[in-house]
């Protein structure tokens, strides 16, 4: 087995405020290997985002308090004073988000962006920086790239904003690229092309790349590993099979569940009950038995540990393999 | 933009009008000394007054009155303030000679004290914005919100009183019989008027500066460029104030364009002679050309100012394009 690119260990990001101590990231340890990618699974408030831009150091050490390591290429990006941090940032980690017209400056042509991107890491002249600008505009596919260059992001539609912002990230081949909700903002269809070009770009640039999403249906296709998030813990790890056709954690299950099908008669929706939880007060034991319908006494005082039942699907939940399968069998592979 | 730039015009000059109007209207309605008993020598008879009246067209109806004046807000040359109209009362003179020739005291004025409350206030904006919370940025709120609340005529008075009366430091108000305006500015007398001006606006611009960039820096576009690795102080100058700076443009335009139009009242507190005396002086002895003449030119002023910084603005803001 290849070394990891990025070995998270026992991260933990806590960010204090008046209203008590937010624990968004508790306990959180996954790898990411070259050429694979990553689907962290979750609801708003699960710490998805906060645990990849604390990899990306957009998390200051003023603002959380920060525990654990991030090793990436060899390195504890945690212990990295800022310059050092801002020299990996942008040039071997890119980071796309979400909202691209808010996350574009609106005043600056997006050619000059880019080109500010590249020239932050590299020693080029701004008419090379300029072609090398337009070229990756033309690689993730925006007709009349030299034309675009010089134009702003309002000028652009929801899609090749998009697009715009993973040449951005990508420009300075990353060995890393971290999506942050990257379609949730855009239509249905073209939603689809933007999750096409990613796999493609990280097939051309050997990138390993990490999706966050609510939307399982997002990573069922282009995922190879699956993380499901939780209250700021990770409840459930596997592929793609394994989280789909066998699926251990009651969240997982509700997730499942809740997908609305074309293929079925259904009257209503079935959504998780309860709310998620507050972050400040963490439901102990395990955060998700307030919402279980098969907790039991055990869930409410121990928190369960990530246990791997074959190979690397594991999943946190002290029901045993065995009730695990069968609720699965019976209940959810019914109805999901 | 050129249809644009023609309809701001036109409306420009109706508001120039209505400005006109209003003041004329209000000054008929003002009891006011009969300008003629004014002009005329020790006990005129009732003829000289009826010649005097005649004179200054006095005895016309009063919409013939106002067209007169009316057509003295054309802004060209030849038209603009036409001196058969815009005559003063008072002393005798053109009002638009007295008023170039003021103007470029007022011009001194605004300039100088411009510079300084932008060379005051943004920095201490951008410092409270990127330090906030921290004991600096409280300090520097306290001083300016009392830098915006004292009246400035009270602000005027206190510096005066200090710097020149205690202190001995600064010279005393007024400009000297025949001394250039060059002269003025070397001798040191604009420093207080400058900093009195500069202080009300540098304590609000900075609160500005402030609250824009602490807005502009919570934005998506700067994690975005925090994303890239570039410095910290590019995110902050190139992409923070970029965008926290374009309101303050704006409000720089407005706030130049009314001070050219006279500071009232430091002019008056330290005896400079530019238009806002002018108009101080003009109003108390009812010198009615003369008020509408500082009136108008004031207007005249802010009119430009607003299409100028809405032009300024289309070329800060890509987004905003005029048709």
């Amino acid at each position: 087995m290849a070394e990891p690119l990025l070995d998270v260990r026992n991260l933990r990001v806590w960010f204090p405020t008046d209203d008590g101590v937010v624990k968004a990231v508790d306990g959180v340890s996954f790898q990411v290997f070259p050429g694979q990618t990553l689907g962290i699974v979750g609801e708003s408030g699960s710490g998805k985002s906060v645990s990849m831009l604390t990899t990306m150091g957009l998390v200051s050490h003023d603002q959380a308090i920060i525990e654990g390591e991030v090793i990436f290429q060899g390195q504890d990006l945690l212990k990295l004073p800022s310059d050092e941090m801002r020299t990996i940032r942008g040039n071997k980690m890119g980071m796309v988000f979400q909202d691209p017209m808010s996350s574009l400056h609106p005043f600056y042509k997006v050619g000059d962006q880019i080109v500010e991107a590249i020239r932050s890491h590299q020693d080029m002249s701004k008419r090379d920086a300029m072609d090398l600008a337009v070229d990756m505009l033309r690689r993730v596919g925006i007709p009349r790239p030299e034309e675009r260059a010089n134009q702003y992001p309002h000028e652009y539609s929801g899609g090749m904003r998009q697009r715009a912002m993973i040449a951005m990230a990508l420009v300075l081949n990353p060995d890393l690229l971290i999506a942050d909700e990257p379609t949730t903002a855009l239509d249905v269809t073209v939603q689809a092309q933007i999750l096409d070009l990613i796999d493609r770009l990280r097939e051309e640039f050997n990138a390993a790349v990490v999706i966050i999403t609510h939307d399982l249906g997002v990573v069922a296709e282009h995922c190879d590993e699956i993380q499901v998030m939780y209250a700021g813990r990770i409840v459930e790890t596997g592929d793609a099979r394994d989280i789909y056709y066998h699926a251990q954690h009651p969240y997982a299950w509700g997730l499942l569940q809740s997908i609305a099908r074309m293929d079925q008669e259904m009257d209503r929706l079935r959504p998780i009950r309860g709310l998620p939880p507050s972050l400040i007060h963490v439901p102990s034991g395990c955060a998700f038995h307030p919402r279980c319908p098969y907790v039991m006494d055990v869930c409410k005082r121990e928190v369960p540990e990530l246990i791997p039942s074959n190979g690397h699907h594991a999943s946190a939940c002290h029901l045993s393999l065995a009730e695990k399968e069968r609720i699965f069998r019976e209940e959810v592979a019914q109805q999901a | 933009m050129a249809r644009y730039l023609i309809r701001r015009t036109l409306f420009g000059v109706l508001v120039l009008i209505v400005v006109s109007l209003f003041t004329f209207i209000v000054f008929v309605k003002l009891p006011t000394q009969d300008p003629a008993i004014r002009l005329a020598g020790k006990h005129p008879s009732a003829q000289q007054l009826a010649l005097i009246r005649h004179n200054l067209g006095l005895d016309r109806p009063i919409y013939v009155q106002y067209w007169n004046f009316a057509r003295g807000l054309i802004p060209w040359p030849g038209f603009f303030l036409d001196p058969k109209v815009y005559y003063s009362w008072y002393n005798q003179v053109p009002v638009r000679t007295e008023i170039a020739s003021r103007f470029p005291v007022t011009l001194v004025l605004t300039l100088g004290a411009t510079v300084l409350w932008l060379l005051m206030g943004i920095p201490v904006g951008i410092m409270s914005a990127t330090k906030r919370g921290s004991a600096m940025d409280r300090t520097a709120m306290v001083f300016a919100l009392v830098g915006v609340s004292a009246p400035i005529f009270w602000l005027s008075l206190v510096l005066l009183y200090v710097f020149h009366f205690q202190l001995h430091i600064a010279p005393s108000t007024g400009i000297p019989e025949g001394m250039s305006l060059w002269q003025a500015v070397w001798s040191g007398i604009f420093v207080l008027p400058w900093i009195s001006l500069a202080i009300t606006n540098a304590a609000f611009y900075s609160r500005m500066v402030r609250g824009n960039l602490l807005e502009t820096m919570g934005e998506d576009y700067i994690r975005t460029a925090r994303a890239k690795g570039i410095s910290e102080r590019r995110v902050i100058y190139k992409h923070g104030l970029r965008g926290a700076l374009t309101p303050v443009v704006t409000m720089l335009g407005l706030d130049v364009a009314f001070l050219l139009g006279g500071a009232i009242i430091t002019e008056s507190v330290f005896q400079l002679p530019g238009i806002g005396q002018y108009a101080l002086n003009s109003l108390y002895t009812d010198d009615f050309p003369a008020v509408m003449g500082v009136t108008v030119v004031g207007a005249f002023f802010i009119v430009v100012a607003n299409l100028a910084v809405d032009v300024v603005y289309a070329f800060l803001d890509p987004r905003v394009r005029y048709t």
